[in-house]
């Protein structure tokens, strides 16, 4: 789908480049000629949204880490110093932590998108399955940057989620004093997570790269999630896609420095102001609000090992998603029961959400059970079912057919 | 299809409607504190310098007796933004301090506070903080606005996006500060707490550490409990926050720039996207200026 590059560059230092490695023609038939289709709403310029927050968090990153001491006694100090007596330490810092918010809200419209619109469907199982990944590890390099912080919450969502591995059976506390590098959780965890938070976000980038190859090699799915079939029904990439793309991301970096700038520990809690202190167990612990769905699946069962394996199994099925939707139709657009559920699926996950930030006990219980049910009856009942059942609208005979109606 | 909707949308206001039932009957057990007007509310906000200087005479009088504050520096009192001490002042205010240090010849002295000391613990360490106050060492106050709050609940958390309603730290320790009361028939409290209305569980460590006309104000500062306890919510506030008013000067400058940004990438897309929106118009030979965008 690589747009046919066209590239002949007039400089003479660039042509003498180009016949040696030719990465102008490589940018100019990735990111100028490359065909979209005509018809992409607003929603898929989450993607460009996406590698931006990645740059931010990276660069942010790189400078607090030259602040920042990943030591038990001096971290939550380090941290207040950089708030304080480091030039815009603290933009720089409700830069990164708030960054890390936006990151996964962009993710999760990113994802959603996905599935309303089947982008995961055949030929693009791959492409999925990478983002499915980038978002492991973002998930994993997200909960260690939280500990760094070593406040109250860190230390006890440390203590919490690696406890997690001691559910295994025979060597689950094996597991869990080797994740800690010893018998609590301590320096050797601090010093191993900071080792860690540094390096993910470099692995994600390069799973990003395989995760835009891919995409560049099947194309954009559109809301129609009919394929494109003649020049008619895509745009080049530039100037059209680069200038919608570079409108929203203006848009949404208003939204971001509404976080940054006014009401930035709003998406924190409060307790992760006070130093870890491993005597003192806070009364709720709660993971950052991007976790609490999983969370809330994770209380939900009774059983410890049983819980953990949800847990997991909730994130793991998204990879199994092209296979478990059996419907030939990609977008809900044209699947009038699917759309139905699938909001009732984002109601669920932010249903969860809330529930994960609750105490777990009585209603909220009851109520998380419920949800979890559906979460999991939606990937192994619902999805599988109605692509047998299902009674499908009539799809349109191409991208520009249903932009412009059948008279053009 | 239309009463299958409703089923559903009437099933999920009966489960919220019962989760937050619970939760309202748990809240009447501690009130919610008040929301006070504080100066450095809102995107406009700045810390009032006069009631810094207030709140900070309350801590140096009466809170740091027990309380240290071990993060603010001496300095901080001349930054911009704060309590607005000149230099020399900050400088006077340290000098009163004793700061535990080598001489020159290894030997322990304690000499006076420089601006770049931070605030010296008024003990030695965390058991000599716990055996003076009956096991609890008081907690810094360095970032305690920002570590104390309260629960919001729905759908006010919603809404607090929108108002940057972010004062629970503040707000709650200046409720807890008029919070003390007699205990209520039955209330069991254990020897040597206070009972506090708005503190969790309502056995508080603390005595309670103000009283009307103990602290002198020489700026004509009504010298109430009510009064005190804004002056060093708010001064708090500042110790935990010192950029805060910077914050939201830049954050005003980024926000006029990114709307500005946004609007012309808006438009500047409008026109790029003008032939693919309106290929027929264009087909037909029209003056593309002469059709609507």
């Amino acid at each position: 789908m690589s747009g046919h590059s066209t590239y002949e560059p007039q400089n003479k230092l660039l042509q003498w480049l180009e016949k040696r490695l030719p990465i102008g023609g490589l940018i100019h038939s990735s990111f100028v000629v490359y065909p979209v289709p005509r018809n992409l709403n607003y929603l898929w310029t989450f993607g460009g949204i996406l590698a931006f927050m990645l740059g931010v968090q990276i660069i942010t990153g790189i400078v607090l880490a030259m602040h920042y001491t990943p030591h038990v006694d001096l971290a939550f100090r380090s941290v207040e110093s950089i708030m304080r007596d480091v030039n815009y330490g603290w933009l720089l810092r409700y830069l990164h932590a708030n960054g890390a918010s936006m990151f996964f809200f962009a993710v999760y419209v990113h994802m959603f998108r996905g599935i309303y619109y089947g982008s995961y469907k055949e030929p693009r199982e791959v492409l999925w399955i990478l983002g499915v990944i980038i978002y492991l590890l973002m998930m994993a390099t997200g909960f260690m940057g939280y500990v760094l912080v070593w406040g109250q919450m860190s230390f006890w969502a440390a203590t919490v989620i690696t406890n997690l591995f001691s559910a295994i059976p025979g060597v689950g506390e094996t597991i869990v004093t080797w994740l800690w590098g010893g018998y609590a959780v301590g320096n050797p965890t601090l010093n191993r997570f900071y080792s860690l938070h540094y390096l993910l976000p470099f692995v994600i980038a390069g799973v990003v790269v395989l995760h835009i190859w891919a995409l560049h090699v099947v194309g954009q799915n559109n809301p129609t999630g009919i394929e494109p079939k003649s020049e008619k029904d895509t745009v080049a990439f530039t100037p059209y896609a680069t200038i919608k793309d570079g409108f929203f991301m203006a848009a949404f970096l208003v939204l971001y420095a509404w976080f940054v700038f006014y009401i930035p520990n709003f998406l924190g809690h409060a307790d992760n102001y006070i130093p870890a202190n491993p005597a003192v167990t806070p009364t709720h612990i709660v993971p950052e609000w991007y976790y609490l769905p999983f969370y809330a699946i994770l209380r939900a069962i009774p059983d410890k090992l049983m819980g953990v394996m949800a847990l997991g199994a909730s994130i793991v099925i998204l990879a199994f998603l092209p296979w478990l939707d059996t419907s030939k139709v990609r977008s809900a657009r044209y699947r009038p029961l699917f759309k139905q559920f699938f909001w009732l699926f984002v109601i669920v996950c932010v249903g969860l959400g809330w529930l994960g930030s609750k105490p777990p006990e009585g209603i909220y219980v009851i109520l998380a059970r419920i949800f979890t049910i559906y979460y999991f009856a939606f990937f192994l009942v619902i999805l599988p079912l109605l692509g047998i059942f299902e009674k499908t609208k009539p799809l349109p005979n191409s991208i520009s057919e249903s932009v412009l109606g059948a008279k053009a | 299809m239309k009463m299958q909707r409703k089923i559903i949308v009437l099933a999920l206001a009966g489960c919220i409607g019962a989760a937050i039932a619970p939760a309202v009957a748990q809240e009447h057990d501690t009130p919610t504190p008040p929301m006070l007007r504080w100066s450095f509310s809102g995107p406009f906000g700045r810390y009032d310098q006069g009631q810094l200087q207030r709140g900070f005479k309350v801590y140096k009088e009466v809170c740091a007796a027990c309380h240290s504050i071990q993060m603010l520096a001496f300095r901080n009192l001349a930054d911009p933004g704060g309590p607005g001490f000149s230099e020399a002042q900050a400088a006077a205010v340290a000098a009163d301090y004793k700061i535990s240090d080598l001489d020159d010849k290894g030997q322990p002295t304690d000499r006076p506070g420089r601006l770049a000391d931070t605030f010296p613990p008024p003990f030695a360490n965390e058991l000599a903080a716990k055996a003076a106050n009956g096991g609890v060492a008081p907690p810094d106050m360095s970032t305690l606005a920002k570590a104390r709050t309260f629960e919001r609940g729905f759908p006010w958390f919603v809404f607090d996006t929108i108002t940057q309603y972010q004062e629970q730290g503040p707000d709650y320790i200046a409720a807890l500060l008029n919070g003390y009361e007699e205990p209520p028939k039955g209330f069991q409290l254990p020897q040597g707490g206070h009972y506090n209305k708005y503190f969790p569980g309502h056995n508080i460590a603390m005595p309670p550490p103000l009283q009307a006309g103990q602290v002198t104000y020489d700026d004509g500062a009504p010298q109430t409990l009510d009064q005190y306890s804004k002056d060093i919510s708010a001064f708090l506030m500042w110790a935990a926050e010192p950029h805060m008013v910077q914050r939201k000067r830049i954050g005003l400058q980024v926000m006029i720039f990114l709307i500005i940004l946004a609007g012309l990438m808006y438009f500047t897309k409008k026109k790029v996207w003008h032939e693919v929106d309106k290929p027929s118009a264009i087909a037909r030979g029209q003056d593309p200026k002469k059709t609507t965008i």
